[in-house]
């Protein structure tokens, strides 16, 4: 938890910096300015933003499609709650297990969905969550091996009426 | 208190791979959405899941605002011994809950 807090605010701050500089001179617009960017940026990620995210989780490792494998309804009509299944084939022995997995998507104002650590003790890879889709798009579903590869599966899911965009009543 | 649901079989056999789910009642809260006014309001969320098995950590979740209100995770383990299975769950504005259940292994 600490270590992600660092981390935002380290883009945080990096976004200040940016934005403060192209103000120039003008401290105190430019921290207002800069909160608004941060606010933008946050609201809307992009299938860049997912692949960063991907490349955060993976590293230098390619990703390759296999192994796992993302269940999800393909059409959901609220996108408040859409159940999925993620099951990776694998012994998971201590030698060949799964060491976690991340789910990540392309348009929710952020691209992280969930990330689980698990090992030999699990017996199966198999998780199951519900998760919050902010419009139709595609959802990937990562798993890192106890041999350093990654696999992946991406599924396609039609939402009718998104999550967070309802005001609150 | 978050009140929680909890299901793990209560006996399992030696080896046997068991599910367990669990369900924990919490806005989780985005910090995506604005109120009437326009005002946002603040993400509550919880950051993350741990269980353990008589002390040792078996499954650790990070969660994100994506993640549904009442948070819902199911996963598995194998049944080795008769113990504690024991879960917690930490957040934002300092949230933390914690429930166990007992499981007998033949």
């Amino acid at each position: 938890m600490t270590d992600k807090r660092t981390e935002n605010l380290a883009t945080r701050r990096d976004v200040l910096a940016s934005a403060g500089s192209l103000v120039g001179g003008g401290l105190v617009s430019g921290l207002g300015l800069a909160t608004i960017s941060v606010a933008h940026a946050q609201a809307q990620s992009t299938p860049a933003a997912m692949a960063l995210a991907i490349h955060k989780i993976a590293g230098e490792a390619t990703v390759k499609p296999g192994k796992v494998k993302l269940d999800m309804p393909p059409l959901s009509e609220n996108g408040n709650s859409v159940s999925l299944t993620v099951t990776v084939d694998s012994p998971m022995t201590p030698a060949n297990h799964v060491k976690a997995i991340h789910v990540v998507t392309e348009k929710n104002p952020q691209p992280y969905v969930i990330s689980v650590r698990l090992g030999p003790r699990a017996g199966q890879a198999n998780i199951s969550t519900r998760m919050r889709l902010s419009d139709t798009q595609i959802v990937v579903a990562i798993a890192e091996l106890s041999d350093g590869s990654f696999w992946s599966d991406t599924r396609t899911v039609i939402v009718t009426l998104g999550a967070c965009l309802e005001e609150l009543i | 208190m978050a009140r929680a649901l909890i299901n793990v079989p209560a006996k399992a056999k030696r080896g046997e791979v068991i599910t367990i789910k669990t369900l924990i009642s919490h806005v989780m809260e985005s910090g995506f959405r604005h109120n009437q006014i326009g005002v946002r309001i603040p993400r509550d969320i919880i950051t993350s899941f741990t269980c353990t098995y008589n002390g040792e950590e078996i499954f650790q979740a990070d969660l994100h605002p994506a993640i549904t209100a009442n948070p819902f995770i199911a996963f598995t383990t194998i049944a080795t011994e008769s113990g504690t299975i024991a879960f917690t769950w930490r957040g934002d504005n300092g949230f933390s809950a914690a429930e166990s259940v007992n499981i007998t292994v033949e």
